[in-house]
């Protein structure tokens, strides 16, 4: 345990003697144990990996790291062998006493444990030359690799809260400015000015003032937050310091969905460890600046990623929104003074107070500076969290960075901003990713999720699916929220079912209008975002579905038929095998029927099929 | 019960907003929510009964009813969408011959289906009791049915 630090100068000599202590020529071993990874099973690695270093007396002599989230979900489990930053990708779990042997004690490398560029078939030793991490501008998200999430000593060794010393040195007021200067913009949704709404709060009358984390990343197909929060708790904890020293609050809460476990537990150590180690609570650093913050779990309802939801929440109510009228800065948790920024912006905050404003803003769009990290997820080759500067092309995103459509797949659709965003066309994949250009087209920047769709996904369906979604998300408060979205999502069940009629699109377009207009917050006012650019974008599916009783992807199960093609069929009879209902039927290397009358649409014998047999029509 | 859930309050020092923290800690010690629970929170924590309820119907993480023996969550998360993951869902339900969201009569299996849960590279993802299942799809599904002790329809002849 650290003793508690009292003064700048303190955390300038730990900082130092830690960073002396570590030899980066020592080999090391860091292993990623973000969700992500964890679900592969990778504790079982990290444990066989202790034991045999254990029993070849290596432990101490070699620095052994698991380490938070390093982004290419895709690969894991994934372990790094420094000094030369070796990567090992997909490893098995037995994998552990070869990779010490070998590669840690005879600097051999394992072949067969290596990257693959697709592309160019070449094997790639070194992590950073890996493409998927080499296109990337890895700011925020890129310390994930350096520290062990509960150890205090590896952030402090990194350098870890000397922004906040820095920042202890300046006027409140004039890190204000340094944050408005940055342009900094709130990365959960809106892309709100970050200087403005601590500026507000500031300014605003009324005690206690309130910092708030908003860790509800509820957007399905997104968890960068995540990543940042269990892989990285202090840096985020440091920002908001900063912003509670700035904005004049000595009370926080952090907000997180409890369906994030590992992020609840990361969190709440290392705010124990800030507390011992006097970086959090009465008097930090000694300068008679005091700030604690509690941790809350939320109760997994999506509207409570809404601020005033979440406040609602916070006080152990229900999570509906309010009108706002008034802004939360004036009166937001407990109708105080609240400032509520979500997690990769007050990751953001160490940067520009350590670099600068005008280095900050040396990254980016003109409108939008810095970087974004984006969950790349869906239909595409090197699922992971990407982060990009802002500006960026959706074509690199997917396509370099992401590594394209599996399966040779055509890429049909990009959805970009969760349930409130929309649906993106492959004519527009040459659009520069900010936070206005998205809005230009009809979808949003939201908290970053990126779900690729190829040719097989029907667009209809998908807006279908995100209706669905904010119908049972809805808390029901409003009307033209609780009622309006239903009735879309029943048009849409219509649509989908052979049951829409010519104008049920104009229709859709009209209630959407309504809704974007009438609903209390934003969950409801960008609940028709789905429906509406999936509408602009891909009109010809919609009417398809009305007019043919045609799903052109294959997707709406009462719109198409289950076919066997015989010039593909082998008769291998392994969809005979699977079919539940036995509708396909057939003698061994003979082609096989499916009988229409039996067949459920289950998609059983199109999963299985190796020669892409399976019709559907 | 009383004395267990005095003691989860007692953890929060009796902080009424921490009401949902609360009934979170309550239903993993009880596994469910039962009627008395609830009824003892809002005693000890001084919330009125409708209160207390309203909050347990509001958020989805709370359950009134038992879960079964193998919960078996279902992330149907965009990533899972688009890989097919509605398939895979009534694939579950017609074996179990539940709908999402339903125990089974003899108490063996829950079945839910949940928002993201974050592990897209694996998905459609299928939880059981907390382990992962990736890269799921209809037969595998069926298969881990099987292993947990329910037959599919398949097997019946």
């Amino acid at each position: 345990m650290m003793s508690k630090m009292k003064s700048f100068h303190e955390l300038k000599s730990v900082q130092e003697r830690l960073k002396a202590s570590r030899d980066p020529k020592k080999p090391s071993v860091t292993i990623c144990v973000g969700t992500g990874c964890l679900a592969y099973g990778t504790q079982k690695l990290v444990d066989s990996f202790r034991e045999e270093l254990a029993k070849r007396d290596l432990t101490g002599k070699i620095d052994f790291r698991t380490s938070g989230c390093h982004g290419f979900c895709e690969r894991g489990p994934m372990v790094v062998i420094g000094p030369e930053n070796t990567f090992y990708q997909r490893v098995g779990l037995g994998d552990a006493a070869e990779i010490i042997d070998k590669t840690l004690l005879k600097g051999e490398i394992i072949d067969r444990l290596l990257y693959v560029d697709p592309a160019t078939g070449e094997k790639i030793v070194r992590e950073d030359d890996v493409p998927f991490y080499k296109k990337q501008t890895r700011l925020v998200f890129g310390l994930n690799f350096k520290v062990d999430p509960k150890s205090l000593d590896d952030y402090l060794a990194i350098d870890g809260y000397s922004a906040l010393a820095k920042a202890m040195t300046m006027q409140p007021e004039a890190i204000i400015q340094e944050v408005i200067k940055a342009n900094l913009r709130g990365r959960g949704g809106g892309g709100f000015p970050a200087g403005w709404k601590w500026d507000e709060t500031r300014k605003a009358d009324g005690e206690p003032k309130y910092v708030i984390c908003n860790a509800d990343e509820g957007d399905p197909g997104a968890y960068m937050d995540r990543s940042l929060l269990e892989g990285n708790p202090h840096l985020v904890l440091e920002g908001m310091i900063i912003g509670a020293y700035a904005i004049g609050s000595h009370e926080g809460y952090i907000y997180v969905r409890n369906e994030y476990p590992l992020a609840v537990s990361n969190i709440h150590i290392a705010i124990q460890q800030a507390r011992e180690a006097g970086l959090l609570g009465e008097n930090i650093l000694g300068s008679g600046f005091s700030f604690d913050v509690k941790i809350n779990r939320g109760g997994g309802a999506f509207v409570c990623g809404e601020s005033s939801a979440l406040f609602a929440s916070l006080e152990g109510r229900a999570g509906e929104p309010r009108a706002k009228y008034i802004h939360a800065t004036h009166r937001g948790l407990y109708d105080k003074p609240t400032n509520l920024n979500n997690v990769e912006t007050w990751a953001n905050v160490p940067f520009i107070i350590n670099r600068g404003a005008d280095w900050y803003c040396g990254i980016g769009t003109a409108g939008s500076k810095g970087t974004k990290i984006f969950s790349l997820v869906g239909k595409i080759n090197n699922t992971g969290l990407v982060e990009v500067p802002m500006g960026t092309s959706l074509r690199k995103i997917v396509f370099e960075i992401g590594g394209g459509i599996p399966e040779g797949r055509k890429f049909k659709a990009i959805q970009t901003g969760g349930p409130s965003g929309g649906c993106i066309p492959d004519k527009l994949l040459d659009l520069p990713v900010d936070f206005d250009e998205l809005t230009k087209i009809g979808s949003m920047m939201g908290s970053g999720g990126m779900i690729v769709m190829d040719e097989r996904n029907c667009m209809v369906d998908v807006a279908r699916y995100f209706t669905n979604f904010l119908v049972s998300e809805s808390c029901g408060k409003c009307v033209p929220c609780r009622e309006g979205i239903r009735r879309m999502r029943d048009i849409l069940v219509d649509i989908c079912e052979g049951r829409g009629q010519e104008g049920d699109v104009d229709l859709l377009e009209k209630m959407a209008k309504g809704i974007v207009d009438g609903a209390l917050c934003a969950l409801g006012n960008s609940a028709p975002n789905p429906v509406m650019s999936t509408i602009r974008h891909f009109r010809d599916e919609y009417e398809a579905h009305v007019r043919e009783k045609r799903c052109p992807s294959g997707v709406c199960k009462a719109l198409i038929t289950y076919s066997v093609d015989p010039e593909k069929c082998t008769g291998c009879t392994i969809c005979a095998k699977v079919c539940p209902t036995k509708a396909a039927t057939g003698e061994r290397k003979k082609a096989h029927v499916i009988d229409p009358e039996k067949c459920t649409k289950c998609g059983a014998c199109r999963e299985s099929c190796k020669f892409d047999a399976i019709i559907v029509r | 019960m009383e004395e267990k859930i005095k003691e989860i309050i007692q953890q929060y020092k009796g902080d009424k907003s921490y009401l949902v923290p609360i009934l979170q800690d309550v239903q993993k010690e009880f596994n469910y929510l039962p009627k008395d629970a609830l009824c003892a929170v809002s005693a000890n924590l001084s919330v009125p009964i409708s209160r207390v309820y309203e909050v347990v119907t509001f958020y989805k993480a709370f359950s009134l009813t038992p879960k079964g023996r193998y919960q078996l969550s279902l992330c149907m998360g965009t990533a899972c969408h688009v890989r097919g993951a509605e398939l895979i869902a009534s694939n579950i339900s017609d074996i179990l011959g539940i709908k999402e969201g339903e125990t089974t009569a003899d108490l063996e299996f829950s079945f839910e289906t949940v928002g993201c849960l974050g592990a897209c590279a694996l998905g459609p993802v299928l939880v059981v009791n907390g382990e992962y299942h990736g890269h799921m799809n209809i037969a595998k599904s069926t298969k881990v049915l099987k292993k947990l002790g329910k037959k599919g329809a398949t097997d019946d002849e």
